[in-house]
């Protein structure tokens, strides 16, 4: 069971006061995209073994959102973050690719 | 107008900790970033403490101010007093962007007392008694319910949803069962 | 015959004589017993049946390892099946049965199945399951129920209580061994905040049983000691009675506390599960000894060689008069050394070894020992309890040499270390050849959030399997866990790490099956799985038959699939399996470790979720009133709304139909407390409440209220509910009873990680609110009594609301209706909630006032035509099919949903559309029916081209009526289609309008 830091009240809560919100960083497409465009928004999620985004709610805390960067297949946490950004921070991507040499970005 | 019930009247259960709901109390959701217009000056008015660090609530008297998130806040004070703390707020808030609201009643509230106070709530909450802090704001999660919890006096202040107040209640009355101390 | 020795026994109490019974008899033990001890005290050795050939089975071992001693535990409500003798503490009046017998223990007749061995071999029933099918179902399956399982599942309520209870600490340390003292001694001296869990009642582990000498004294005085230091400290916590289960992700550890397993009834709560947080783990669980495999080896009185000691040294429980020890390794001598110093005889140890040497068999020998060297068992002889052996050449195939009578074997196969918690979150092992055990591997241990290790192993659970090396590598592993967390060990003389005397330990020989060329003859007579019947000749048949993966061969043979989960079968098993298959162990590998390490009873695991607090019941300020009428109560989400207030006489169905009729007709009074309110405020609210609805919000003016419909991305409708603007930034929304926090939350999800430049807050206030429907053609009148607020027509019209006071009360009141009658619902806080039900309930008897429940409620909105989310919507209706196209704004450029509605499947003219239903026959089409169409599609299943939604009796049009999906329905008015039914055969009914009464609304805007 995880236990994951909210970035917003410092919490280091684990999985039972959180709720998860599957895949981070994803596009909002409405009316007026094409048919793909809509299909990747609302359907095609990623699901790697290893390094992935994803959108958790301190749904038993501060009920803020935020993201998170850890590897799938040995649960290492490599950061929380505020929601409010268009991609990963910075130290964030420093960190993967300093633990991650193979890596090949969040895209 | 009735005089104004708390959910559960007034209920009481002793065990090695003992377990009282009280209320109803006042209380205030008072929505804003920390810079917002008269945010400090509103928060003095209604409850005449300043502006709580992270996940702390100070107190002053019998009103309090917490921190919920980082836009919210949790008023505390007597009941009587919410009408005219909202008024405050309206007034030094006015034109800053806000949302007070009275959750007085949505709650309900308890105190649980006496020296092993901590161990019940251990049975309830992920939550680390050792390093929580004096002053510590705690949201999370009893059993299956929201709650939040701060260190008061001999013991600690344990607020829920009202609907809940029964199940929590059941849960602090169970898990103060003489016999069953942690430690 | 096993018995008490007049003297010894380190861990019983002479003074404190117990009371137990095993199957009815009454027998006597000892404060300090197990079970198992006292039974073997009690000449019990034969305790119960194995759960495929009904084998008799004896007391093998005295630990958790223990795969046959089995029993029913108590009685009634404190009956627990499958408990472990070995594990369970005597207390008086312990009751004890055994299990998987029938008709009794000492004669059973599944014992047939074990003369019937060779047609159940291995595989046995997958084999028959494929094949001749029908005999299956009819023949063995029956035959197996009846005689299988092991114990029987309680009957009555547990009279225990559980609970549960969080714990966090910087190491945990599992096992109160000399080495997991000697590691907390190193975190607690250190300052580490330590947790030391040790699953018997008992600190020490073997060292105090195997005679080691430590800083210069008996072990167990340096235990004494090493705990008393611990107590001591400050930071660290010590649980004994407290089995570490299972570890999970990121230091989340399960153990179970039996609190007061051995003192029933003293109203303390029976286990409890702590939930326990970690920075580290160290392992310090020991290891656990393995079985030898030869033919004979589970007749009753064949037993691990430590174990007999442990009976002999802790509680002076000889389990035979003549114990033969069969070993190969050293640490079965000291077995054979213990038993003679007990006075017992030992006519021979049996060592598979041509040349054994060393400390251990020097001390033999010096006592007198007969060793064999070079020699096995060839078979083991008795029926429920051994009579005598017949030795052979280790090397040869099994001819006898000679026949050694003896009421007990002790067997010894070499030790595997206890590595499951080490395993379970994924830590990997190694092969040791020379101790033929598979070890932690440290280059490769668990992982922990910071991609660190989260689990150490130390002690004879990491491979070090003496004293004297299981000390330091505590240090070491302790010193290494603390590192790791920023910590540092405390050295110098008063911190040192302890020194045991080192024993001088010739090597150990890797002995799988014995004697190794044995024959098919005696290999189905040498069992790997004692609870589970499985013989080293399954095993090979497995292999045999292509089961090449160890995975395949445990499910193929059920080897290890027991519940022991193989602890002494599995390193023999896939030895087995690998000499089988000509590979070498390492390369065959393990079966998977999962938790728990022993079984957790269910009690523990659901801990204070039961009876009242099994869940959490919501309940609304009026909800003491509903009880005290007689309220029906139905859940929505974890709310319980009252379904009816049936009268004495009524059924719920007169009930629903008096309550109908009677807010219809005079005045209704229903509890809406759990509808969602949810205030959105600020500049942006109204932009944001434009993309959340499907109609505009933006433009409603203060004081109005709007009917707004709410999707998901995907287009389809997920929430419904009567939008307030209650001045220029704020608006009040309402939404379904279950949907008040998923909306909010959606609410919050769009407006953080969406549009979190809007300036919006949202504010949950569902529960701060008591709200009330007061309804039907008195409603006014009743309020009008009440007095303080214009409620006319004039002053309140449909679709609007006022702040205000009625009968003293300070409410807000809504004119929206769900019922079609004239209708208010009145918002008073909470805590006036009661007081406000009552006085509406006391104004409103001279109008007929009376509580409506649910069904009422979703009767009457299906009369007018109104759809109910959950009922007309199921996650895959869009607003379109339900004929709401008018709350869908066509100006807004977007709308959460619009683009998902756009799809061609959706947009598409062939979807099945919402229309009323009246059956011709005036009856109630059945809940969930499909509307048939013609053909079959290609499963051969019936074509169908609808379903009804919303289905009732009318009591107000006295008929059924009904909502529904249909193929194009709206321009099908007036055709019959057919439905099916739930007895077969279909019901016609008449496509109708939906609105099925008051169509021009004449009744509700007055």
């Amino acid at each position: 069971m995880l236990t994951l830091t909210c970035p917003y009240c410092g919490v280091a809560a684990e999985e039972t006061e959180l709720s998860p919100g599957y895949e981070a960083h994803l596009k909002r497409f409405g009316p007026g995209s094409t048919d793909e465009e809509f299909e990747a928004y609302m359907f095609a999620r990623k699901n790697p073994k290893g390094v992935h985004f994803e959108r958790w709610r301190h749904a038993y805390g501060c009920g803020k959102w935020f993201l998170a960067a850890r590897c799938t297949a040995t649960l290492e946490v490599f950061g929380t973050y505020p929601a409010q950004v268009g991609e990963p921070p910075a130290n964030i991507i420093e960190k993967i690719k300093a633990r991650r040499p193979e890596w090949k970005g969040y895209k | 107008m009735s005089e104004p019930k708390s959910a559960l009247g007034g209920v009481t259960a002793a065990g090695f900790a003992s377990i009282r709901e009280i209320g109803p109390l006042g209380m205030i959701s008072l929505r804003a970033k920390p810079d917002a217009a008269g945010l400090a000056k509103a928060i003095k008015a209604a409850v005449g403490t300043g502006l709580p660090d992270v996940r702390r609530i100070v107190a002053e008297g019998d009103r309090a101010c917490g921190w919920m998130s980082p836009d919210e806040y949790l008023l505390v004070m007597p009941y009587a007093a919410v009408a005219g703390a909202l008024e405050a707020i309206a007034k030094a808030m006015a034109g800053a962007h806000h949302l007070a609201v009275d959750v007085s009643d949505a709650r309900a509230v308890f105190r649980v007392e006496g020296a092993k106070a901590d161990q019940v709530l251990a049975k309830l909450s992920p939550v680390d008694f050792a390093t929580l802090e004096p002053g510590e704001l705690r949201r999370t999660r009893a059993a299956q319910v929201a709650a939040a919890f701060w260190r008061e006096g001999d013991g600690f202040t344990v607020v829920c949803f009202r609907s809940v107040g029964r199940y929590v209640f059941d849960l602090l009355a169970s898990g103060a069962k003489p016999g069953s101390e942690l430690f | 015959m096993s018995t008490r020795l007049a003297k010894g026994g380190r861990l019983i109490d002479r003074s404190a004589a117990l009371e137990f019974s095993f199957n009815g008899k009454r027998m006597k033990g000892f404060a300090g017993d197990t079970l198992a001890a006292a039974l073997l005290a009690n000449d019990q050795m034969l305790v119960g049946r194995s759960f495929k050939y009904h084998r008799p089975r004896g007391i093998v071992a005295a630990g958790p390892e223990e795969p046959n001693a089995l029993v029913n535990l108590g009685s009634g409500g404190r009956l627990e099946p499958n408990q472990r003798t070995t594990l369970t503490e005597l207390f008086d009046g312990l009751e004890a049965t055994s299990q998987n017998h029938w008709p009794s223990l000492e004669f059973d007749v599944g014992v047939l199945n074990n003369t019937a061995a060779r047609f159940l071999p291995a595989g046995f029933y997958y084999k028959t399951f494929i094949h001749p099918r029908p005999f299956w179902k009819h023949v063995f399956e029956p035959i197996i129920r009846q005689s299988a399982g092991l114990g029987k599942a309680p009957k009555d309520r547990d009279a225990d209580r559980y609970e549960q209870a969080y714990a966090f600490c910087d190491l945990l340390v599992v096992g109160g061994g000399i080495a997991g003292l000697q590691a907390a001694l190193m975190a607690g001296r250190a300052g580490a905040r330590v947790l030391l869990l040790e699953q018997t009642a008992h600190w020490g582990g073997r060292a105090p049983v195997d005679g080691d000498v430590i800083d210069g004294k008996p072990a167990g005085a340096w235990v004494e000691e090493a705990v008393a230091a611990l107590e001591g400290m400050e930071n660290v916590t010590l649980r004994a009675r407290c089995m570490a289960a299972g570890v999970y992700d990121h230091g989340y550890v399960l153990a179970d506390e039996k609190v007061a397993d051995h003192t029933p009834g003293d109203g303390r709560p029976k286990h409890r599960l702590w939930r326990i947080r970690a920075g580290k783990i160290l392992t310090a669980t020991g290891a656990i000894e393995r079985p030898l495999s030869f033919a004979g080896n589970d007749i009753p009185g064949v037993m691990l060689a430590a174990s007999v000691r442990d009976y002999v040294v802790n509680w002076a429980v000889s389990p035979g008069d003549r114990t033969v020890v069969v070993t190969n390794n050293d640490d079965g001598y000291r077995t054979a050394i213990a038993l003679r110093e007990a006075g017992l005889a030992v006519p021979a140890i049996v060592d598979a070894r041509s040349a054994p040497s060393g400390a251990l068999i020097d001390k033999a020998r010096a006592l007198g020992l007969r060793i064999e060297a070079g020699r096995g068992i060839a078979k083991v002889k008795g029926g429920k309890r051994v009579t005598s052996v017949a030795i052979c050449l280790q090397a040869g195939e099994g001819a006898v040499i000679e026949e050694i009578a003896c009421d007990a074997v002790a067997m010894s196969g070499g030790w595997s270390p206890v590595v499951h918690l080490w395993s379970h979150c994924g830590g990997k092992l190694t092969w040791d050849a020379a101790q033929a055990h598979f070890r932690p591997d440290p280059a490769r241990p668990p992982l922990n959030h910071d991609g660190g290790a989260m689990v150490y192993a130390a002690g004879a659970a990491n491979g070090a399997m003496t004293a004297a090396t299981a000390l330091p590598d505590a240090v070491a592993q302790a010193e290494a866990a603390l590192a790791a967390m920023g910590m540092k060990a405390k050295r110098g003389k008063a911190a040192a790490g302890a020194v045991a005397e080192a024993v001088v330990e010739g090597p150990m020989e890797p002995v799988w099956i014995m004697p190794q060329g044995a024959s098919i003859d005696l290999k189905s007579k040498m069992w790997l799985d004692y609870q589970n019947d499985v013989k080293v000749s399954d095993v090979q048949l497995a292999a045999r038959e292509g089961y090449e993966s160890v995975e395949h061969t445990k499910r193929y043979t059920t080897l290890g699939m027991a519940t022991d989960q193989g602890k002494l079968s599995n390193i023999n098993g896939l030895a087995v399996l690998a000499g089988a298959l000509n590979a070498e162990i390492p390369q065959v590998g393990t079966t998977t470790f999962r938790p728990p390490y022993v079984p957790v009873t269910l009690g523990a695991l659901a801990g204070e979720a039961r009876d009242e607090i099994f869940q959490p019941l919501r309940r609304t300020p009026m909800h003491e009133w509903h009880e005290k009428n007689g309220a029906y109560f139905e859940p929505v989400g974890l709310w319980r709304r009252p379904y009816c207030f049936p009268r004495a006489g009524e059924t719920h169905e007169q009930a629903v139909h008096r309550e109908v009729l009677n807010t219809r007709n005079a005045l209704g009074l229903l509890d809406a407390s759990t509808l969602g309110k949810i205030i959105v405020k600020g500049p942006d609210a109204g932009k944001f409440l434009d993309m959340l609805y499907t109609g505009v919000m933006s433009s409603l003016p203060i004081g109005k209220c709007r009917y707004g419909l709410m999707c998901n991305e995907q287009g389809f409708l997920s929430d419904d509910g009567v939008v307030a603007r209650i001045d220029e930034e704020t608006w009040l929304c309402h939404t379904t009873s279950g949907g008040a926090d998923r909306i909010h939350g959606w609410m919050e999800d769009w407006l953080q990680c969406e549009w979190w430049d809007w300036q919006v807050y949202t504010a949950n206030v569902t529960e701060q609110y008591a709200q009330v429907a007061v309804v039907g053609p008195n409603a006014r009148k009743v309020l009008e009594k009440l007095g303080g607020m214009d409620v006319s027509k004039e002053a309140l019209p449909f679709m609007t609301w006022a702040d205000g006071r009625l009968g003293g009360f300070a409410c807000r009141v809504y004119r929206i209706s769900f019922s079609g009658e004239l209708s208010y619902e009145i918002a008073v806080p909470a805590s006036h909630g009661a007081a406000f039900w009552a006085a509406l309930h006391e104004a409103g008897a001279e109008f007929g006032a009376m509580a409506y429940g649910t069904e009422a409620l979703h009767i009457m909105r299906a009369e007018k035509g109104f759809i109910m989310t959950g009922d007309e919507t199921d996650g895959t209706v869009i607003p379109q099919d339900l004929g709401l196209d008018w709350a869908i704004s066509k100006k807004k450029a977007d709308y959460l949903g619009k683009r998902g509605q756009a799809r061609n499947f959706l947009a598409s003219t062939e979807r099945w559309k919402l229309v009323g239903f009246e059956t011709l026959d005036g009856s109630v089409i059945p809940d969930g029916a499909y509307i048939v169409a013609a053909g079959v599609n290609a499963n051969g299943q019936g074509n169908t081209q609808g379903r009804v939604t919303s289905t009732y009796y009318s009591p107000t049009l006295k008929k059924g009526i009904a909502m529904g999906l249909l193929h194009r329905g709206p321009e099908r008015m007036g055709e019959v289609v057919e439905f099916n039914t739930v007895k077969g055969g279909t019901v016609k009914a008449r496509v109708v309008d939906a609105v099925f009464f008051d169509k021009d609304g004449e009744k509700q805007n007055v």
